[in-house]
């Protein structure tokens, strides 16, 4: 009885077994007397040991804990600042089985337990193609050559010295919710959703590296952005997306990039798929024909129905997710509950969300709150009262080209269930009477 | 406007209207030229119409040589492994190879997509082989091993025969062989910066289904797969975790050892119950259960590297390594390497 909450009438669902299943059939029919028994049974055995008068009242306001009658700890005595001891299950973690070396896999961000849109940058997820590293920024090197009036070399000073911008974007992994293509797959929303992060990024836009080396725009079509690592990840990025809004950034959420993201120097590439994003960025080449590299000619193909491979898809379209309540959680009661998620597109800013608890028979507009920026995260919250009956959540983003977020039979009519990548379809999150929330597909 | 980008007009108003190839260097004393010598140390990358291909050749049987020092303990002796990547071979045809596409695909009767079946570009195979292979020691391939391994994988394809010398003279003609040459489109809406989307949902708000059929569920194994689910959400809020089976929370149960191994590198090529590049961990203890002088024998040849006890390939010196990490990392594996 000494896990029970304190509060009176409020419940902690607890499979792990303080309430009997008669006892959840009680609460869910709205019977819960027995709670306020229990209660009565706790203050008493708290008014029996520490006071002599039994006062009534929850004991964390009663018994004056600790942390109010003691001193506390100096500044500095953490220099790098860490989070509670409490908040130590919400970290990126990989899932289990998806890959077989640990160098050339992917770890998810916990979106189910984040608020607002920026991702702690110790949360960002992560995906490496050969493990990486901390390089020593003194000693790093962009390259940019190719089509350019003068191939030339810039130092991390040279770059840091240059007008910089800073601006706040989402970077989603191509395959992120690509376990869920066929069928429901994984538990949770960190695992079906969790390639996806946003931060502020700080750089210099590579337009102005390309101006500055002469780029030869009457031949030049696409860049080439290769990456330092053993990997030397490649890809090619289009001209007009690479003079439109990419950055060659160093800075992210107010310091310099964490080594896993890519430190000291990375592509931004605004509304494209994350392994655009070059990691650890040696060199931008201008050329006039894409080059069909590694990851955009054997991974990160979409396979289609008639057996063709979509080459060089790189935009994240509009796409949305309810991140509170979502798969593998359990909410406390019936009751009040605010809907959270998070809704971004490639292709802009987000215009609208709707939010259905019926399955997609019926939809409310939820509110979206500020900022709302291009290609970036945007956070939607929703009022619901939960009266205790089934229910299935759905959110549906529109953004400003008026592109309305697909259902899985529309995105299966076009790509089949055989693709990895791109798959932005609604999620839907199914409650049931016991407060469990779980992963599903509907029609 | 600001001094920057005053300077940044200035300059783009000092190198004429764009359009046109402009003078390079805008920004007084930040970058300079690169030399010839630094663009030819980075510049590797070959493009599909081979531009950037270096010259040189190699046979198959030079490959096969290669490949079962350098690339089996990953990819099998065929290629065909999928113990720790993808298979690289398998799933083709005579006839793919004729038609340049890949009736796998079609006939939608692939197990598994392999590299052959995928790759529509045989440069895509010499660039990631020269940028990437082999796992532990990218980049450290010559030109004509490059060649040579990409002969052996071409041949275990059937796309080139058993005596085939692989060089930049006969590439593009083996490139006309590639059995999914035909088999990739850009014509789709997320390439082009306009690109057009192709699916066209309708926000509709009211009364929008008669009926909402569960199409797919979690299934209870899929649920219990990922640890305690109770220990990867908040202790307060508007929800709970929920606890599920599975083997315990990763993180909550870890063994030192294992967070010692990983934060070392060693889990590159080695791995607990499988090898990768190098043994397990676990067979390397039943190798040496009996072994007094184990532990002396292992710190040493993790300190100094050693070869010739597991395979062709041998294991460079772990200089990085502090003694007493090495000394905990042998005792860890010689006990069995316990996960938790």
């Amino acid at each position: 009885m000494s896990q029970l909450p304190a509060r009176p009438g409020r419940i902690r669902r607890a499979p792990e077994g303080f309430l009997s299943p008669r006892d959840i059939r009680e609460v869910a029919a709205g019977r819960r007397d027995f709670l306020r028994n229990a209660f009565v049974a706790a203050s008493t055995a708290v008014a029996g040991s520490s006071l002599a008068l039994a006062a009534e009242g929850d004991p964390a306001i009663l018994d004056l804990p600790e942390h109010s009658k003691t001193l506390g700890r100096p500044v500095a005595e953490r220099p790098y600042g860490t989070p509670s001891q409490y908040e130590a299950g919400l970290r990126r973690r990989e899932s289990p089985g998806l890959t077989r070396v640990a160098q050339s896999s992917v770890s998810f961000a916990p979106l189910q337990g984040m608020f607002g849109i920026i991702t702690p940058s110790g949360l960002h997820f992560e995906r490496h193609h050969q493990g990486w590293h901390d390089i020593d920024p003194a000693r790093h090197r962009l390259m940019v050559n190719g089509l350019v009036k003068e191939a030339r070399v810039y130092t991390m000073d040279d770059l840091m010295r240059m007008p910089s911008v800073s601006r706040i974007h989402f970077i989603e992994c191509g395959a992120n919710t690509g376990m869920e293509w066929g069928n429901v797959a994984v538990p949770t929303v960190q695992y079906s959703h969790g390639m996806l992060s946003c931060s502020e990024f700080t750089g210099v836009p590579l337009s102005v590296l390309l101006d500055d080396c002469g780029i030869d725009l009457k031949r030049a079509k696409f860049v080439f952005a290769e990456g330092a690592d053993g990997s030397s990840m490649t890809r090619t990025i289009s001209l007009d997306r690479a003079l439109d809004d990419v950055l060659v950034a160093w800075g992210q959420n107010g310091e310099m990039l964490r080594p896993e993201n890519g430190y000291p120097l990375r592509l931004v590439v605004p509304g494209v798929q994350g392994v655009s994003w070059v990691k650890w960025l040696r060199r931008i080449e201008v050329g006039d024909q894409p080059w069909a590299t590694k990851d955009e000619a054997v991974h990160y193909i979409d396979l289609l129905p008639d057996g063709t491979h979509r080459q060089y898809t790189s935009l994240q379209e509009c796409k949305s997710v309810i991140t509170t309540p979502s798969g593998g959680q359990t909410l406390l009661d019936r009751g009040f509950h605010n809907i959270s998620g998070l809704a971004w597109s490639g292709r802009g800013r987000v215009k609208r969300v709707d939010v259905s608890t019926d399955g997609g028979r019926n939809w409310r507009t939820a509110r979206l709150e500020t900022p709302v920026l291009t290609k970036a995260l945007t956070r939607f919250n929703i009022d619901w009262v939960w009266d205790g009956s089934p229910a299935i959540l759905q959110s549906r983003a529109i953004d400003e080209t008026g592109f309305v977020q697909p259902s899985y039979a529309q995105l299966r009519a076009v790509r089949g269930t055989r693709s990895i990548y791109h798959n932005n379809a609604i999620q839907s999150w199914k409650l049931a009477e016991t407060g469990d929330v779980s992963n599903v597909q509907v029609f | 406007m600001s001094r920057f980008s005053e300077l940044l007009l200035s300059a783009v108003l000092l190198c004429g209207s764009p359009g046109a190839a402009e003078a390079a260097g805008h920004f007084p004393n930040l970058g300079r030229a690169a030399t010839p010598d630094e663009v030819k140390a980075w510049d590797i990358d070959v493009r599909p119409d081979f531009k950037g291909l270096p010259p040189g050749s190699g046979t198959v049987a030079h490959g096969a040589d290669v490949w079962e020092a350098k690339c089996a303990s990953c990819h099998g002796t065929f290629g065909e492994s999928n113990e720790v990547f993808t298979p690289l071979v398998g799933g083709t045809t005579k006839e793919d190879i004729e038609t340049g596409r890949v009736g796998a695909y079609i006939r939608g009767d692939a197990p598994q997509r392999t590299t052959l079946m995928k790759v529509a570009t045989v440069s895509t195979l010499w660039d990631y082989i020269n940028r990437a292979m082999p796992w532990n020691a990218p980049k450290s391939l010559t030109h004509d091993e490059v060649y040579a391994v990409l002969a052996y994988i071409l041949n275990l394809g059937d796309i080139v025969p058993a005596d085939f010398t692989l060089s930049d003279k006969n590439i593009a003609d083996v490139q006309k062989r590639l059995p999914n040459r035909n088999g990739m489109t850009t014509k789709h809406g997320l390439w082009d910066i306009k690109g057009k989307p192709d699916t066209k949902n309708v926000a509709c708000m009211k009364n929008c289904t008669s009926h909402v059929t569960l199409a797919s569920s979690l299934p209870e194994y899929a649920r219990d797969a990922h640890g305690d689910l109770a220990e990867q959400n908040r202790k307060v809020g508007a929800v709970r975790g929920q606890h599920t089976g599975g083997d315990g929370d990763a993180v909550a149960t870890v063994n030192p050892g294992v967070a010692l191994m990983k934060s070392q590198g060693c889990s590159g090529c080695h791995g607990i119950g499988n090898g990768i590049v190098g043994p397990a961990f676990r067979d390397v203890a039943k190798r040496y259960k009996n072994d007094k002088d184990a532990e002396s024998r292992l710190v040493g040849h993790v300190k100094n590297g050693s070869g010739g006890n597991w395979g062709d390939i041998a294991m460079p010196a772990q200089t990085q390594v502090s003694d007493a990490d090495v000394t905990a990392l042998i005792r860890w594996i010689l006990s069995g390497s316990p996960e938790n």
